[in-house]
């Protein structure tokens, strides 16, 4: 038989209860601020590769199939243990001495352009998926390419690709675990951390387990209300 | 740069690579296994299988990948009261996670085939699990392949995280190296490189099945 003294207040008892709260919200403030970045430049790149001039499209194809085609975890360890040596030696001090919280901003940063690789792709398809009028019209009405994308086909090719964009978030949030393998106190990390002063892991897993499960359903239900504002009208409405 | 760290250390981490590719070979095999028993549950008439299965899938399509191995790993023993060594851990956290999207692709390509080659299984005699087997999980099958073998690939990427149990594969062995003679700049590199090109090639196989249209094939071997 299961021979286990259950201690469920490890969760909340001090100092692990404020632990557990500080690694909830690195988990979504590292998250949301990745999102951020992959959103902004998945439309970009996205929208690069729409263009008619080759050597530019190009340069989004292999974008997407660099950071594609590569583990999540290799870019991580890239951006935390490799990026640092392009810089100087008085800059590496900078860095050292000025960013205390490097592993945090590299979580970021590795998380954005891995997720901006993937959310790319929904918007290409996005983007061929709009009427082809709407093309037509924006460049008609004497809209520059920059803009005609700007203000008419991103917006467009977002609302057409949020299902699937809100499917790479939630990607792009379970992903966020992995930040704890260059030392990010994240919600999994805080689990492990905790473990291993307590030896209660199967609290501290089934905790974390459940932060990510609600966050993740959270996720989901506010992105079917999201959904159902942002629809264009006219369209059929899609299957989830 | 110092390509000389990778080429005095190419035997231990091309060792690590033949663990990388096991465990890849293992998870893909066991998780599409489970993942057709999965999917197949999941456009059941009977609650009893569809509930189970829906629930499976929600679970951990939820949850990341490291923490089912940190579940397998550290606290199945607590549970069972019996040892597991990392490489079983891993395959075992592998299979039943990838199942869940194993599962959702076989699904999806279920309710692709088309509903005459079920009437016309069931009219030339075959029983429901007969058609299933014979008759439309091989259309399924063959209709998604090309996201199969994309998945597939991202399994390959994925066995990196058996890293964090301290499983020597690929991953693991670049950052033991790099522990020791301190060359990130080059072992990373070396180490993307080495993904991307396997990796490429398997999207590559994946995007020329999918320019091979399936029913079109499908159509010329019935002529």
């Amino acid at each position: 038989m299961l021979n286990y003294d259950f201690d469920w207040s490890v969760l909340w008892r001090a100092p692990y209860g404020a632990m557990f709260a500080r690694g909830v919200l690195t988990t979504v403030h590292l998250s949301l601020l990745a999102w951020l970045l992959a959103l902004v430049l998945g439309a970009c790149v996205g929208a690069i590769r729409m263009q008619p001039w080759p050597p530019l499209r190009r340069l989004g194809g292999a974008y997407v199939s660099l950071f594609r085609n590569t583990p999540f975890l290799v870019q991580l360890f890239f951006w935390y243990f490799a990026a640092p040596l392009l810089l100087s030696e008085s800059g590496q001090l900078w860095l050292y001495d000025n960013v205390p919280d490097y592993a945090y901003w590299a979580g970021v940063l590795g998380l954005g352009i891995y997720t901006a690789s993937r959310v790319a792709e929904q918007f290409r398809s996005a983007f061929f998926s709009i009427p082809r009028d709407q093309y037509r019209a924006a460049f008609a009405s004497g809209l520059t390419s920059i803009q005609a994308y700007r203000l008419v086909l991103i917006p467009y090719a977002f609302r057409l690709a949020l299902p699937t964009i809100t499917t790479e978030f939630l990607t792009c949030f379970k992903n966020s675990a992995l930040a704890m393998t260059i030392g990010v106190m994240e919600t999994t990390h805080t689990a492990s951390h905790v473990e291993a002063f307590t030896s209660h892991g199967l609290e501290t897993t089934t905790a974390a387990s459940l932060v990510y499960l609600s966050l993740a359903w959270t996720v989901i239900a506010a992105m079917g209300a999201v959904e159902r504002r942002l629809r264009i009208r006219g369209l059929l409405a899609r299957r989830r | 740069m110092d390509l000389g760290v990778i080429t005095r250390n190419a035997g231990f981490i091309f060792g690590g690579l033949v663990l990388t590719f096991e465990l890849a070979a293992l998870a893909i095999t066991g998780g599409l296994a489970l993942g057709v028993l999965l999917g197949a549950a999941r456009v059941s008439r009977r609650p009893w299988l569809y509930w189970p299965a829906t629930a499976y899938i929600h679970f951990f399509r939820g949850l990341p990948l490291i923490l089912v191995i940190f579940w397998l790993y550290f606290l199945l023993p607590v549970l069972t009261g019996r040892n597991l060594d990392e490489f079983t851990a891993a395959v075992a956290s592998f299979v039943v996670y990838e199942a869940s999207y194993f599962a959702e692709i076989v699904r999806a390509g279920i309710q692709s085939t088309s509903r005459g080659q079920a009437m016309a299984a069931a009219a030339s005699g075959l029983t429901g699990p007969q058609a299933f087997r014979l008759v439309i999980l091989p259309q399924a099958l063959r209709n998604m392949l090309p996201s199969l073998t994309n998945h597939a690939v991202v399994i390959f990427q994925d066995t990196s995280l058996a890293y964090v149990i301290g499983l020597r594969e690929f991953l693991r062995r670049v950052n033991l190296v790099d522990a020791r003679e301190a060359r990130s700049m080059e072992l990373y590199l070396f180490a993307g490189v080495v993904y991307l090109v396997l990796c490429s090639l398997g999207a590559l196989a994946a995007q020329r099945l999918e320019r091979r249209s399936p029913w079109l094939s499908g159509a010329r071997r019935n002529d």
